[in-house]
Parts: structure tokens; sequence; C-alpha cells
């Protein structure tokens, strides 16, 4: 999916927990999340560390769309 | 007497489905499920001794201590060929087979042998790495791709001649190798027959194929002024729908997606959304459906100014036993629509 509408020239960014994957079929924007059954927040943690969390990789989602990148990225995550 | 070792998920390995896929990785002695096909059909010259039962998701979120620990369990256990799978259709088994296999090969120098449906996408991850045999899209075809398994590895533990991976039933590794032809053409006949056949407008097979570029061309970055004045879309393959399922997107192998009005919502809650994705546990995306479309961390950003806005519908769609042919289909309409309204930046969340 990520393929077909960055084709249509629209920038996308991936969020997926495996990246190896996403490299596969062919993402150029890639962003890790933290596991499958929830990618952007730990329920066994409270509502604020996985807002907190979520936020981060949203917001390094977007600085994504933002990056010139010449080939297939990973952006690095710190939390 | 030769020794295997085979290694399956959580859900072949009798623990459980989805809410065992976290299962942390076990090295049983014995045979457990596709184990005791294995053994029968590589016959009494070889001896399964050990099964290895690893949750799906434990081997994709925690791949690092999943391979360290049955590495080192394999440690001492004397064993001449590893196998792993069938992993069928299934994307994060293709994935565990793939990587174990590899790390085992790597560190054991043995033969390592899975099998997987052409549409997992551990083939093209992993087939340049170790023998993938052609495998069926479900566990309805577990005897024969254990037994298309079995043969081959008796083939190849035996030193019989090996033929083309064409040939053998595993996908090509992209591995070149001197043949004589029976009866032998030379090289100069053949390729005037290719060409002849290409003029004739006929059906010919060349000898070197090249594997199409899967790659698309990167679509150019948005300046954060520019973010700071569009909206973003989001769309996810996790099957977050209303609750009720609307459109009634199917659970597993989904040929539908849906779009969802949240141009007054600032978060996706508990009781209005749900996920209805049979390929994970639900509770974490039921109990806060942000967790896979995050639309609270993106109002965030709206309101800070990062972002120009929020697209009014997020998209949404199934990405389980889903294969690639329908999920670019869905890919190319959700495209189009996006397109048809001047969106340009897409997050995709998938699960």
């Amino acid at each position: 999916m990520t393929r077909e509408i960055e084709k249509a020239g629209i920038t996308i960014v991936q969020m997926a927990n495996l990246i190896p994957v996403a490299k596969t079929v062919g993402s150029n924007r890639m962003v890790p999340t933290i596991s499958i059954p929830y990618p952007l927040g730990d329920p066994s943690t409270p509502k604020e560390v996985q807002f907190k969390l979520r936020y981060h990789r949203v917001g390094v989602a977007l600085d994504a769309l933002t990056a010139d990148i010449k080939e297939q990225t990973v952006f690095k995550v710190k939390i | 007497m030769k020794k295997a070792i085979l290694y399956i998920n959580q859900f072949f390995g009798q623990i459980g489905g989805e809410e065992m896929a976290d299962y942390a990785p076990e090295v049983r002695e014995g045979l457990v499920g596709p184990a005791l096909e294995l053994q029968k059909q590589l016959g009494e010259e070889y001896q399964v001794t050990h099964t290895i039962i690893c949750g799906d998701n434990f081997m994709g979120s925690r791949q690092e201590e999943a391979i360290k620990t049955i590495l080192s369990s394999l440690e001492g256990k004397d064993f001449d060929i590893f196998f792993a799978g069938p992993a069928f259709r299934a994307g994060r088994y293709g994935n565990a087979c793939g990587n174990i296999c590899k790390a085992v090969k790597e560190k054991f120098n043995v033969p390592v042998i899975t099998s997987m449906n052409e549409e997992n996408p551990g083939v093209e991850m992993f087939r340049k790495d170790m023998y993938i045999f052609k495998g069926g899209a479900s566990a309805a075809s577990m005897r024969k791709d254990v037994a298309a398994m079995a043969r081959f590895a008796k083939k190849l533990m035996n030193g019989e001649e090996l033929f083309s991976a064409e040939e053998e039933g595993y996908f090509g590794r992209g591995i070149r190798r001197q043949v004589y032809l029976d009866p032998p053409v030379n090289a100069a006949d053949r390729v005037i027959d290719m060409l002849l056949k290409k003029i004739r407008g006929e059906e010919f097979k060349s000898e070197l194929p090249i594997p199409p570029s899967d790659l698309v061309p990167i679509a150019p970055a948005i300046s954060p002024d520019e973010l700071s004045k569009i909206k973003v879309a989001l769309v996810t393959s996790g099957g977050i729908v209303p609750v009720g399922n609307p459109d009634r997107i199917q659970s597993a192998s989904a040929t539908k997606w849906g779009k969802y009005d949240i141009s007054e919502l600032d978060d996706l809650v508990e009781g209005e959304f749900m996920t209805i994705h049979a390929g994970y546990d639900p509770a974490a995306a039921n109990a806060d459906p942000d967790v896979v479309v995050p639309l609270d961390a993106l109002r965030a950003y709206e309101r800070e100014g990062k972002i120009g806005g929020v697209y009014k519908y997020f998209y949404a769609t199934v990405g389980t036993g889903t294969t690639q042919a329908e999920a670019a289909r869905m890919g190319r309409e959700i495209a189009a629509e996006l397109v048809a309204d001047g969106v340009k930046a897409v997050i995709l969340t998938s699960t």
C-alpha cells in the first residue's frame, strides 16, 4: 500500500514494527514502532508514558516527511 | 542416523494463537506438531531430536534476544540439518523462519531448509540466504510442503546430484552454476534461437533473468514550512474501524478498505473504534485505538502548528493474509482518492 501511495506522488512515511518487511516491500521512509499489537504505546505503562512515546515517534515520522532522502531510510527514534 | 531440528511458531507448537504470540523461545526434546510429519517423511535414517517453539511476536519484536536464546540452547547439541516452518502465507512466521535459519546456518554451518508461499514477504527477504521451498497458502498444504522439504533434505545429505531451483521446487537464490546441456547446443545457436523467437513474437526464456527492481521513486521531501500549512492523512493496515465494522472489512485476507470521518475527533476512544484485525491480539488496540492510529499525537502537532491539520478521513484495511496484489490494488484506490483531494502527506501505520 505504501508503494502505491508513493507511486501516486504522495510523500509517505510508514510506521512499522517489522522494518525488514517494510524495506522488502519497498517503503522509502520508515519509522520503527514498538510492537505488533500495540505499535505506539505499551499498555503496561501509564497513559502519559504511552502518549509521550507516541508523540515522539509521530514527530519523527513528520520530520521524515520533510527529510530529503536519496535511498530507503529508517529514521531513528529516541524513545 | 542423521539428526534434524525443526523450528515452529506458537500456533503450530500447540501453545496457542495470537494471545500467545509473545511466547518466549523454548527448545523441546522430541516431536511437536509438524515435527511428527517431518519425522515421518524423513524416514528411519533420520531422527528429529528437538522442536523449537517461539511466538511470532517475540521473534518479531525481540529478535536479537530470541535468536540468542535459541542459538545458545542449540550449542552442544548434535544435528546435521535444520528446518523451519512451513510458514505458508503468514508474514511474521516467514520472517521468523528466515531469521532463525540464517542465524543457525551462520553459527553451526549446517544446511537450513524452510518453506513459504510466494506471497510471503519472507521469500524476498531470505531467498538468497537459504533454500525456501515453494509452499501453499495455508496449513491445508502442510503435508505436501513438509514432504518437499524432506525429499530435498535427503538428496542434499546423500550428496545426490541437485538440479536447478525451479526443478527442485525452491525459490531461486540467484546463484549461477555451470550445467551441461543434453543434447549440447552451443551458446551462439541458443541466442539466435531466442532472437528469432523474439522477432516472431513467440515466448522465449532468457538464460539470465534479471529481477525487476521493486523500488518506487522516492517522493519529494515536504519543507517544514509547507508541512505547517497542509493536512496530513492517516492510513492503516491495522484494522481500526468504528465499532460494528460498518463496511464489513474482512478480518483476514481483506479485499475491502474503509474511510472514517475524524474531522470532529481529537482522539480515538474505546467503545467508538476497535480493531477487527485477526492477525494480532486486539486487547491493546481496542482499549486505546490511538496506539495503532495515532490521532491524539497528530492533533497535538496540529495545535503546535507543525502541521496544517489532519485530513478529515482516515483510511483502514486489514493487512494479514492479504495478498500483495490486493494490497496494491487497495493502495491504488486509496491513493486516487487522496490525490483527488490534494493530499500530499501520509503517515501509514502497520501492525
